[in-house]
């Protein structure tokens, strides 16, 4: 693992956000603005079918009724949703079935981004499914897991082959108006993943998609949606870059997760959208709704983020907790440095008997940055038995950061436990001198330090992300200190 | 060389010139500022440095950073030693020996070349083998955290080493073999100071010098016979001899 160590520090010391290149593609953008002719118009590019219409434009009215969430400990600018362009994508050709068809400047993209779109060249056999400024580029290894039975593909594609199965379970665990910005993405999302993975069956391989903002003055809005029939498993992993700009950019994504009976979804974010430079400027606006049903019985929906990109992180991944025995799991560790802000946590809400959850958030603020945990855990009255454990720690860097917790507990019967822990702890000049006097770099010993602050999260990740992960984390707090 | 703390004076006096291959004790009672002469020397945060010098191999120390000083050789046994939760020991210690090795231009050792060259040293001063899969000081009882400082010690081969009562919290079984494995460790290269309230583990470790700091002060020095002569009297004699220092 300390292999990486030396790239690490390589890497620490080479660059400021390195993912925030440009690429020249020709992209078609539709005229900025929001009304119910671009919704329309959306769909029409898309070739949708018909109930998407109506899903979309009621998706629409609700949004126009609503109003930002102004609740989270947050400072937005205001945000002129009449200048943004709700459509973007690469000219070319809407998906390729061969890599020959792809723009070469695109697989390059990808290639400098370390997601390589060649399977044979990939690393340990994940499928990726990559999405350029809303639209899905290319999705890998298709056919081999559709031996199984699994669909994975884009979701354009899925309204196109599956329409039934969409109309089925879109909007289960995040129905249209749950929020502003689901509304929001409800009404003019361009694309996203689909997954499905039958009765009995076990992923073989990690399913990630790749999501990219390229182009300018355009809002990204994706949308992925995840089955896991009954006794079926699966592990899905998203990560997510978007070039240096001095405007804000927005990202609104919806992402929903439906567990049958004795099914696993494990769900794992790596968020390094540009956060946005040292003065606070430019940076993506990251409203994100993340929801997972646990709808059958013993299922199981597990939730690992790290947060480490974005100028404004506002995101709660949840978990309704339907079934019997249901288990939701939240592992978070979210970085803040500079002037960057995140108001992040969950929800777990205990509708069955017996259910169970775990929340473990690591907050690390450096910089002016501001971090907030917020997290309900709910207890209906007929959830007898439900045990919650949530345990909240922040780590200072410096004293012009700040750290927040607001946990809200609910607890509707006698027979559950609910236990929570918090701490605030500030890097230890003391921890950083034993390992300067080991030979250690202050800025080396601060990257070992943090890891292992957020070790119990990072290892919930699956391997190869661990490294990343770690990585980025070091990345992220250069400058932080000194 | 003068000392002080947020304009508190703790080091007004010192005077001290160590050679290679030299043992040197510095002993004195309680907040006579002996871990804070340490602390200067391994470059901490937090002191300010106002007259005299330290020269190291030639060079200026206190100008050089903490790690730079750490990769020229000058290993300090934490009397406190730092926990940090979550970062293995096998990892952290690793990075340490790749860093020194960075440093002389060596290539860097593989994970299995680590390991071994880990058994190896680990017998030096007979450390359970679990405790360096723990996080670094993490749970360790305060005899194994001693322990582990003096393995960390024979995994970084330092010129010059301090230790900071490395004796204290030691059984006597511990103490033996703490200063076995200082003693294992001693060439006509390197050099030691060995910091100590007592005597007794100046019957292992066998020193060159003793030196009596008391208010910041080097009050006394002389050959082994000093530290005898401490255990005999206590350190009574020596607070009436200076009783009017400031
Ligand atoms: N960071 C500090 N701030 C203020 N006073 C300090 C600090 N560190 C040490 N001192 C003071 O300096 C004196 C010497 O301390 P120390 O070097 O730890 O002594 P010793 O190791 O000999 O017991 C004590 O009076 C102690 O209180
Ligand atoms: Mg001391």
């Amino acid at each position: 693992m300390m292999e990486n160590q030396d790239n690490i520090l390589h890497e620490v010391t080479q660059s400021d956000y390195k993912y925030g290149f440009y690429t020249d593609i020709e992209t078609e953008v539709i005229e900025k603005g929001l009304n119910e002719q671009v919704v329309r118009t959306i769909w029409e590019k898309k070739g949708e079918p018909d109930f998407m219409l109506e899903f979309r434009l009621n998706a629409y009215r609700k949004w126009l009724k609503m109003e930002m969430p102004d609740w989270a400990y947050l400072k937005i600018p205001p945000i002129d949703f009449q200048a943004i362009s709700y459509y973007a994508a690469p000219r070319k050709k809407p998906k390729y079935e061969s890599l020959d068809e792809v723009d070469p400047e695109l697989l390059d993209t990808f290639n400098k981004l370390g997601i390589p779109l060649e399977e044979q060249k990939h690393l340990s056999g994940v499928a990726v499914d990559a999405v350029i400024d809303s639209v899905s580029v290319k999705t890998t290894f298709k056919e081999t897991l559709a031996e199984k039975g699994i669909i994975f593909c884009s979701f354009s594609e899925a309204l196109k082959d599956h329409p039934d199965l969409v109309k089925k379970y879109i909007s289960m665990a995040v129905p249209v108006g749950d929020n502003y910005f689901a509304a929001l993405n409800s009404a003019v999302f361009s694309d996203g993943s689909f997954c499905y993975i039958p009765k009995g069956v076990r992923c073989p391989m990690e399913l990630s998609t790749y999501f990219r903002i390229n182009a300018a003055n355009t809002g990204q809005f994706e949308r992925t949606l995840i089955v896991a029939d009954e006794d079926s498993y699966v592990s899905y992993l998203e990560g997510c870059t978007a070039p240096m700009r001095d405007e804000n950019q927005l990202h609104a994504a919806v992402v929903e997760i439906i567990a049958m009976d004795r099914a696993e979804v494990k769900y794992s974010t790596v968020q390094n959208w540009y956060p946005g430079d040292k003065e606070g400027r430019g940076g993506i606006f990251n409203f994100v709704t993340k929801r997972g049903i646990c709808r059958g019985e013993s299922s199981k929906i597990s939730w690992t983020q790290v947060e480490t990109g974005s100028a404004i992180t506002w995101k709660y991944p949840s978990c309704i907790l339907l079934g019997n025995n249901s288990v939701g799991e939240f592992y978070s560790v979210a970085l803040t440095n500079h002037h960057q802000q995140a108001d992040t946590g969950t929800k777990m809400i205990h509708i069955g008997k017996n259910s169970r959850s775990t929340i473990v958030s690591k907050g690390i603020s450096a910089g002016v940055s501001d971090n907030s945990y917020r997290g309900l855990v709910k207890i209906m009255p007929g959830a007898a038995n439900c045990r919650n454990f949530s345990q909240c720690d922040s780590l200072l860097m410096g004293d012009k950061c700040g750290a927040h917790t607001f946990p809200y507990i609910e607890v509707g019967n006698s027979s559950s436990i609910v236990e929570h822990e918090a701490t605030t702890s500030k890097i230890g000049e003391d921890q950083i001198f034993y390992c300067n006097q080991r030979g250690i770099s202050t800025e080396d010993a601060i990257g070992m330090i943090v890891n292992g602050y957020a070790r119990e999260v990072l290892n919930k990740l699956p391997m190869e992300f661990a490294v990343e992960a770690q990585k980025l984390l070091a990345i992220s707090l250069e400058g932080s200190v000194g | 060389m003068c000392v002080s703390v947020e304009g508190k004076e703790i080091l007004n006096g010192i005077n001290l010139e160590i050679k290679a291959g030299e043992v040197h004790a510095i002993m004195g009672p309680n907040g006579s500022g002996k871990s804070t002469l340490a602390n200067v020397l391994a470059g901490k945060d937090g002191y300010e440095i106002t007259a005299g010098e330290v020269t190291y191999m030639g060079e200026d120390l206190l100008v050089q950073a903490p790690e730079d000083r750490a990769r020229k050789g000058i290993f300090l046994s934490f009397q406190y030693p730092v926990e940090i939760p979550g970062v293995p020991m096998v990892s952290f210690l690793k990075t340490a020996v790749n860093e020194h090795r960075k440093f002389r231009g060596d290539k860097p050792l593989s994970a299995g070349e680590f390991l071994k060259l880990m058994r190896e040293k680990k017998k030096l001063v007979e450390l359970d083998t679990e405790l360096t899969n723990r996080s670094v000081n993490e749970g360790f009882s305060g005899g194994e955290k001693k322990k582990n400082e003096i393995f960390q010690m024979a995994l970084l081969e330092p010129k010059l080493s301090i230790l900071d009562e490395t004796d204290s919290g030691l059984d006597i079984d511990a103490l033996k073999i703490v200063a076995h494995g200082v003693n294992a460790l001693k060439s006509p290269e390197t050099s030691t100071i060995v910091v100590t309230h007592y005597q007794r583990l100046l019957d292992y470790i066998v020193p060159d010098r003793v030196h009596v700091l008391y208010k910041g002060r080097i009050v006394r020095s002389a050959g082994k016979e000093l530290a005898l002569e401490l255990e005999e009297k206590g350190y009574d004699w020596i607070k009436k001899d200076n009783a009017n220092q400031p």
